[in-house]
């Protein structure tokens, strides 16, 4: 066999699927680019083309670099409330323990409860008159009255990164348990021969094989976050007064509750910019990583 | 082993405790509030247990009486089910060749690395021009058309998983079965493809998962009983009218069992698949 048939037979192979893709994502993106630069609208007109109007409105308007900020501290806090707490949880499950088995198998449930259910589920945590949070705190004495956590912009998005954290740290643990279990322990017994404390055998002997994985969770948690939408939605559909509006929540309120697919269209191109930034960074730190190793 | 102080043991102990706390405590919640009766749910102080079990919202969002809340929550059970398995198992049928070709033919690895990028997109990106093309064919509101949309997410995502799958099976094998003039179908039929099947069925059911969790599409694109998904119907429930929050957590642990049930059990599938994939990408 050739090589020549080789690289067409592989071709042929994939035609399928990079049919569905072109038709799917290729042409559905282009599109948006399209429209980006006209004032369609979502039913009915096909807009007109309107240069960088869109765009220059955008940018420059006080709805997306507030929306923007509110991103970056959703994601910024949760991610790294979640990266924390995940390997303080990882090296606490590489402990030994009774019931540490069956721990590392619950671990997985946050992770596999769907983002809608786990958005339900905290929403009626945080129910100003029944939930349950606020009956815990009040047994406990540490209110005096109710709050409506997801009602007051004070409290709404930290409630939210708490939500979030809860469902996405686990994962972030389950991986760095993974890693740690790959430290040769002969490593670890070695450093304690030669009298490294906790922090220097954490610091210069886990660490090393900690850094790769919980680069790419980081990254690939970063780009989640960035892009969050349902557990948004469903808990405070970006409000009180737009507190947790996010850049998808404001895409959707432009392009379908305003129906202005131009200008949602270039709001959702910028998302996608800043989202390809990190992908980028994601492809780098894993040529890197895997060069390491 | 490090031999540790009691103090330490203790303390590690104290700390797993806490993690357990953590991790159980809103799910058992939510399965508490689907079985308490509603005025142990809105008593105050609260009733962490309820005085009776109350299972009655179970039959009534399972039963299919016209027009009760349960017709609309099985018709959107039924939904998911419909648009998770048939996107499941087109994205298998695009996926699984083009796996097998990137995994024997490495000079067009770098079209994976294209299809996997697409994974990174934000929804957001394509739902404006799908929006219009699902508008313009007839396919809004429809579970052949949020099938082609999930499409978007499971064909790049099967690929990836496959693709791996297939790396983990020696060409040499394959090489074996030419040398002795097997063709090509042959080969992959009685050879590749069976030794594939673990691997397929963790990445099929993978597939249904994420369609099954899938919210943001489903909401712009249903908006009735007639395609409407169980994730769409549950935000319904949260963000409505309903003032019985049993019946909203009751929902709730029905669409979550299917997914806390593969996840409790396929975990060392699910761990393997996230550690590999995310280190070699």
């Amino acid at each position: 066999m050739t090589s020549t048939w080789i690289t067409t037979r592989a071709w042929l192979l994939m035609l399928p699927l990079l049919i569905v893709m072109v038709a799917i994502i290729g042409w559905p993106l282009v599109d948006t680019v399209r429209l980006s630069f006209t004032d369609a609208k979502l039913v009915g007109t096909e807009g007109s083309f309107v240069g960088l109007d869109n765009y220059v409105k955008i940018l420059s308007g006080s709805n997306f670099q507030r929306t923007l900020i509110t991103t970056f501290w959703f994601a910024v806090l949760s991610v790294s409330a979640e990266m924390v707490i995940g390997v303080l949880a990882a090296l606490l499950l590489n402990q030994q323990f009774y019931g540490r088995s069956v721990l590392r198998a619950l671990m997985i449930m946050p992770w596999a409860l769907p983002t809608v259910v786990n958005a339900t589920l905290w929403r009626l945590i945080y129910n100003p008159e029944y939930g349950a949070l606020n009956a815990m705190l009040m047994q406990f004495g540490l209110i005096d009255a109710y709050r409506s956590w997801l009602g007051e912009p004070g409290t709404a998005l930290a409630s939210l990164i708490v939500a979030d954290c809860w469902k996405n740290f686990p994962l972030v643990a389950l991986i760095a348990l993974a890693a740690l279990q790959a430290v040769p322990r002969d490593i670890t017994a070695a450093s304690m021969v030669d009298g490294a404390g906790a922090w220097s055998r954490f610091r210069f002997v886990i660490m090393p094989y900690l850094a790769g994985p919980l680069m790419v969770a980081l990254v690939l948690r970063t780009i989640e976050a960035f892009k969050v939408f349902d557990i948004i939605w469903v808990m405070t559909r970006g409000g009180p007064a737009n507190s947790t509006r996010t850049l998808s929540i404001l895409v959707y309120q432009e392009a379908f509750s305003f129906q202005r697919a131009g200008s949602g269209a270039s709001l959702a191109l910028i998302v996608t910019l800043l989202v390809t930034v990190l992908a980028v960074a994601y492809a780098a730190l894993i040529r890197k990583s895997a060069g390491v190793s | 082993m490090e031999r540790r102080s009691l103090t330490a043991s203790v303390l590690v102990h104290l700390a797993a405790l806490l993690l357990l706390v953590v991790i159980l405590a809103p799910v058992v919640w939510l399965f508490i509030m689907s079985i308490s009766s509603t005025p142990d749910l809105i008593a105050k102080p609260l009733h962490w247990w309820p005085d009776t079990v109350d299972l009655s919202r179970y039959g009534v969002l399972l039963s299919s009486v016209a027009n009760s809340a349960g017709e609309a929550f099985v018709a959107s059970l039924f939904n998911s089910i419909k648009v998770a398995g048939m996107a499941t198992v087109a994205a298998l049928i695009v996926a699984v060749p083009s796996a097998w070709a990137v995994s024997r033919t490495p000079s067009v690895g770098w079209s994976l690395y294209a299809v996997i990028a697409t994974y990174m997109l934000p929804p957001v990106a394509l739902a404006v021009p799908l929006y219009m093309t699902l508008a313009w064919a007839g396919l809004l509101n429809n579970v052949f058309g949020l099938a082609l949309v999930y499409l978007t997410i499971l064909a790049p995502f099967t690929t990836w998983l496959m693709k791996s799958g297939f790396d983990s099976i020696p060409r040499e094998i394959e090489s074996a079965a030419t040398m002795d003039g097997a063709r090509l179908d042959q080969i992959l039929r009685l050879i590749t493809l069976p030794l594939a099947a673990p691997v397929m069925a963790t990445a099929a059911l993978f597939a249904f998962l994420l369609a099954w969790d899938e919210f943001f599409y489903a909401l712009l694109f249903t908006s009735d009983q007639r395609a409407k998904t169980l994730t769409v119907a549950i935000a319904d429930l949260a963000g409505g009218r309903v003032s019985d929050y049993g019946l909203i957590a009751t929902a709730g642990v029905l669409a979550a069992l299917p997914p806390l049930i593969v996840g409790l059990f396929m975990q060392r599938a699910l761990i393997a698949g996230l550690t590999s994939g995310g280190v070699k990408g």
